[in-house]
């Protein structure tokens, strides 16, 4: 049995999809170019982890262990496919911003990963907040990439934050110099690979550095 | 042994199959429940988007429904028969909005409305669907970028056939920074398009 704070921190420090487990990567670095198209895949992604997480939990007693996988893709699948329907027909304005990021989502081994890992393995609630916490983690990951990527690449930080968040959040667009003349290759695929790189680099160096405490890491890694 | 073995696949076999009725027949049924909505969603986009192109006073007929189909066509960059919208106004012809593809986008095809008025004037542009590279090549969309109004009022004789290309080609229309093959891709279209009216005017209206 894992904890809740145990979970907590798994998803969102020890053992994070995109900088631990390195999962989801097709989706992470094809749509980070900017913070708001990497918190709208967060989002969406978000939603469909506690979704999958939940339903797998709730049948894990039920499925043989021969057939799990087929019936977790299956299961992911048709939460994907619901999730988009019911956001075409009733938040059609977000769909028109998120649905593109959707059918990527199926394209995330972290979801099935979550499912294998954790979801079939416990009871609903713990399978929900770590659907929360993992779903959470990947999402700040996806901004800061974004944020970074933006930065370098735009000279511009939220640029285009009033189609997610309606008109008054045209505001939080941040033009950090006027005659930046942008740089491509951050905007390119090979910058978010070396986005990414830089991240775990980071998060590692924060790992490892010296302290007094013992580094939470350590307690975590086996229970990956 | 055997005779178990099979049991067991038959049992898991039954399994699968059972979850796949059972999550096909959630999204059927959610299908089926949000498909009205759906339709009517796309339908106030599309009334959206063409009212974008024509101010409301200049018609008074019902756009959406006054369509003419249009068989295939390299000037329209369509391969199989497209819809055009027709705006009147007391019965005369207003414009007409095409649904125009440009074929060489930087990612495949461009769809595009363009808003021809009668005189053949352009009354705006606006992309519909595109797989043009984010933050590059998709300030063609009117809430990135304002390039898309740069049509506004043009028509074949302004500029001329040498004006119809991006300033990088020696064109009157400016590229986008970082995308020049998109904008070129658009120019061409919209231009193709303008040819189109040109040579189909009669039968458009008729």
């Amino acid at each position: 049995m894992t904890s809740n704070s145990e979970i907590t921190r798994n998803g969102l420090w020890g053992n994070n999809v995109a900088l631990v487990q390195l999962l989801g990567l097709c989706p992470l670095l094809a749509v980070t170019s900017t913070v708001v198209n990497g918190i709208g895949l967060g989002i969406a992604t978000l939603i469909t982890l506690v979704l999958s997480n939940t339903i797998v939990s709730l049948i894990r007693d039920f499925v043989r262990k021969e057939v799990r996988l087929p019936v977790f893709v299956l299961i992911i699948a048709s939460v994907v496919t619901i999730i988009e329907l019911v956001m075409k027909a009733l938040f059609y304005d977000l769909y028109l911003v998120l649905g593109i990021f959707i059918p990527l989502i199926v394209t995330n081994c972290a979801i099935i990963g979550r499912a294998e890992g954790f979801a079939s393995r416990n009871p609903a609630g713990p399978a929900a907040l770590d659907g929360l916490m993992m779903g959470t983690g990947f999402l700040v990951v996806l901004a800061l990439l974004g944020g970074l990527r933006e930065i370098i690449g735009f000279g511009t930080l939220f640029a285009n934050a009033e189609l997610m968040f309606g008109e008054g959040a045209q505001r939080l667009t941040v033009v950090l110099n006027e005659d930046y003349p942008g740089f491509l290759l951050a905007v390119l695929p090979p910058g978010a690979f070396f986005g990414l790189a830089i991240l775990i680099v980071a998060k590692n160096w924060l790992d490892l550095r010296p302290s007094e405490k013992p580094a939470p890491v350590a307690a975590v890694a086996d229970g990956a | 042994m055997i005779a178990l073995n099979r049991r067991q696949i038959l049992i898991s076999g039954t399994f699968l199959w059972l979850f796949a009725v059972a999550g096909t027949t959630l999204v059927a049924i959610t299908e089926f429940t949000t498909a009205d909505a759906i339709v009517e969603n796309e339908r106030q986009l599309l009334l959206r988007n063409l009212y974008a192109l024509l101010p409301p006073e200049r018609l008074d007929n019902d756009i959406a429904t006054d369509t003419v189909q249009l068989p295939a066509s390299d000037l329209l960059g369509t391969e199989v028969e497209s819809i055009a919208y027709r705006a009147r106004l007391q019965g005369e012809p207003v414009a007409v909005i095409f649904n125009s593809v440009a074929p060489n986008g930087y990612s495949g095809k461009i769809y595009l409305l363009v808003g021809v008025y009668a005189d053949g004037s352009l009354a705006g542009v606006r992309v519909v669907k595109h797989a043009e590279t984010p933050g590059l090549g998709d300030g063609i969309e009117i809430r990135k970028s304002p390039w898309i109004r740069g049509f506004d009022g043009k028509s074949l004789d302004n500029p001329g056939a040498a004006g119809w290309r991006v300033k990088r080609d020696g064109g009157e229309f400016d590229q986008l920074t970082g995308a020049t093959i998109t904008p070129r891709a658009v120019v061409a279209a919209v231009r193709n398009t303008l040819l189109y009216y040109q040579q189909n005017a009669d039968i458009i209206f008729r």
